[in-house]
């Protein structure tokens, strides 16, 4: 039996219906393609990513949260100029260890949900560098100041959307 | 073995789920993803949300046009008297200008030039973006219906916004913007002709790279297009330099101000078609330079008709208006007298060959003034000089016949 500051019993596991599964995502994908015409800071959040950490922790399942993450990532990388599977690849590992740190630790309150997105956006961004500069040879460069400018807003965003979410959650 | 499975299963799971994606990248980044088919996946993604977009934006567009063409007509008549005198100040801008191309295209022909003109461009609408600042990308609502395909510039009046990246079906297309980071557009400072490599930065700014590190070049100078992309046609407007400061491996660090503000486009043009051809020029016969300069230059006064002429039928060398070694044939084909720059009195055009010294003075020397086209012309000018002065015979002048009221064909250059 894993070691884990709360046990399976006492972590809430919850499931989503399939309408709010698919269209959660496509909504944001299309936010995250439409909104950045008018308000072009906007480009700084990332909406599907937001949605991988809240589905992926919600469930609590590594194998939901990685095809999540998967499909998300994949449909994102759609989107962009660059080959499918940057985001993909990014968004796989964060909603694996989304749902690993959900079955381990409570992330219901405001706090934890800050915390959890800013490292899991760092994460995520980290991923998708090193993924695209190594393996894919794209041009881009690493600006930790930005990096954490971006981390800290979406984490902010992250406590307010998170709590619209909640709504739909089901109890399993 | 079968308990490590288990144990390890949604590890293995992940990296199982991860290989399979590092082998589609590697697939994709092997061949070379800009010159095959749109993936379906692609073009699934974008079905499923353009039409959200779409729908957004004609409700916007529906509201907007009932405010502004049924209510709020504030204004409307001082800006319609505004806009009469801009329309007058521009029509006679517009006859200057065309003096100015007509001169161009003369000269341009005289070498044998090929100018690109954009023969058709179509109009398209912005209905969303990528969305991530490591891919500056736009979405337009027009596709392979209306003849868009890969790798065909995209601008608006103001410069160039990109190009056209992958066509995803007959109404959607993506636009790759100048300011991504993998993005390549030739350029040139417009003053001091010096090339260069535009490109975007991870903050969405716009550089110019490739500019060597000994060159002078000074914040607010405009920059244009280089056409050596083979996507945009030369001159085009690019954008300014905003600042200038050392960079790395010998070579400036030359931001650059977009002229289009690419994070606000709502409509662009799609350049479908561009035209490689001579200039055209509306002149009947063959127009060399110096018959070019000659208007330019000061008239010869009339002479009296001669009652007397030698049975030789020529003068002697070097006086005026005489022409070594003609012959009586030739001679007869020359109009008495010519006032070369007797045409000249049309609009007073701003000349892209001007002169040094005041067209009073006899000895003049054709200078070219920085154009889209400078080496060119400083060569045609250079012939021309060449020809000046060696070739002053007036009856080579001919009137230019290319009138102001002329309509300029369609495809001029841009």
């Amino acid at each position: 039996m894993s070691v884990s500051y709360t046990s399976q019993e006492q972590v809430e596991v919850y499931r989503f219906s399939a309408p709010v599964a698919v269209l959660v995502p496509l909504v944001a994908l299309a936010f995250q393609a439409f909104v950045p015409r008018w308000l072009p800071f906007f480009t700084i959040f990332d909406l599907p990513l937001l949605l991988v950490i809240f589905f992926s922790v919600a469930r609590r399942s590594q194998v939901t949260g990685m095809l999540t993450g998967a499909f998300i990532g994949l449909l994102q990388d759609s989107l962009t100029i660059h080959p499918i599977g940057l985001n993909g690849i990014a968004k796989t590992v964060v909603g694996y260890g989304a749902s690993s740190l959900g079955v381990k630790i409570d992330v219901e309150n405001a706090g934890s949900r800050f915390l959890v997105v800013l490292f899991f956006y760092v994460v995520h961004e980290g991923v998708y560098f090193a993924v695209a500069r190594l393996l894919v040879g794209l041009p881009l460069q690493w600006s930790w100041r930005h990096e954490m400018g971006s981390a800290l807003a979406n984490a902010l965003l992250a406590v307010a959307l998170f709590a619209v979410l909640d709504r739909f959650k089901q109890r399993t | 073995m079968e308990s490590v499975f288990g144990r390890y299963r949604n590890l293995i799971a992940l990296l199982v789920v991860l290989f399979l994606q590092v082998l589609a990248l590697a697939v994709q980044v092997k061949r070379n993803v800009e010159n095959e088919p749109t993936r379906l996946i692609r073009v699934w993604t974008v079905n499923a949300v353009t039409p959200l977009e779409k729908g957004i934006l004609g409700l916007q567009h529906g509201v907007a046009g009932l405010w502004h063409n049924y209510f709020y007509l504030r204004g409307v008549r001082q800006e319609n008297r505004d806009l009469k005198a801009e329309i007058e100040r521009m029509r006679v801008e517009q006859v200057r200008l065309y003096e100015d191309a007509q001169q161009a295209r003369r000269l341009q022909s005289l070498l044998g030039f090929k100018e690109q003109y954009i023969a058709k461009t179509v109009a398209a609408q912005v209905v969303g973006s990528s969305g991530s600042e490591q891919s500056r990308s736009i979405t337009i609502d027009k596709g392979s219906d209306a003849g868009i395909a890969p790798g065909m510039a995209v601008i608006t009046g103001e410069g160039i916004v990109g190009k056209v990246l992958r066509v995803y079906d007959r109404t959607t297309s993506q636009v790759l913007l100048i300011d991504d980071q993998t993005s390549g557009v030739g350029a040139i400072l417009e003053s001091s002709r010096l090339q260069g490599v535009l490109r975007g930065t991870p903050a969405g700014e716009v550089v110019l790279e490739k500019v060597m590190a000994d060159e002078v070049v000074q914040p607010g100078e405009k920059v244009v297009t280089s056409g050596g992309d083979r996507i945009f046609p030369k001159g085009f407007n690019v954008g300014t330099v905003s600042k200038v400061s050392p960079g790395s491996d010998l070579f400036l660090n030359i931001r650059v101000k977009p002229a289009v503000n690419l994070s606000k486009l709502e409509e662009v043009l799609v350049v479908t078609e561009v035209q490689q051809k001579e200039p055209a020029v509306e002149q009947s016969g063959p127009v060399r330079a110096v018959d070019i300069l000659a208007q330019r230059l000061p008239s010869v006064p009339e002479k009296p008709p001669e009652t007397t002429t030698p049975p030789t039928g020529g003068s002697k060398p070097g006086e005026p208006g005489s022409k070594p070694n003609a012959n009586p044939s030739d001679a007869q084909k020359q109009p008495p007298a010519v006032k070369p720059n007797a045409v000249a009195a049309g609009p007073v055009a701003k000349p892209s060959v001007s002169l040094l010294k005041s067209s009073d003075q006899a000895e003049s020397k054709p200078v070219v003034k920085p154009a889209s086209e400078q080496s060119a012309k400083q060569a045609a000018a250079g012939s021309a000089t060449s020809k000046t002065k060696t070739e002053t015979k007036p009856d080579t002048a001919k009137p230019d016949t290319a009138k102001p009221e002329d309509k300029p064909t369609e495809d001029r250059p841009q």
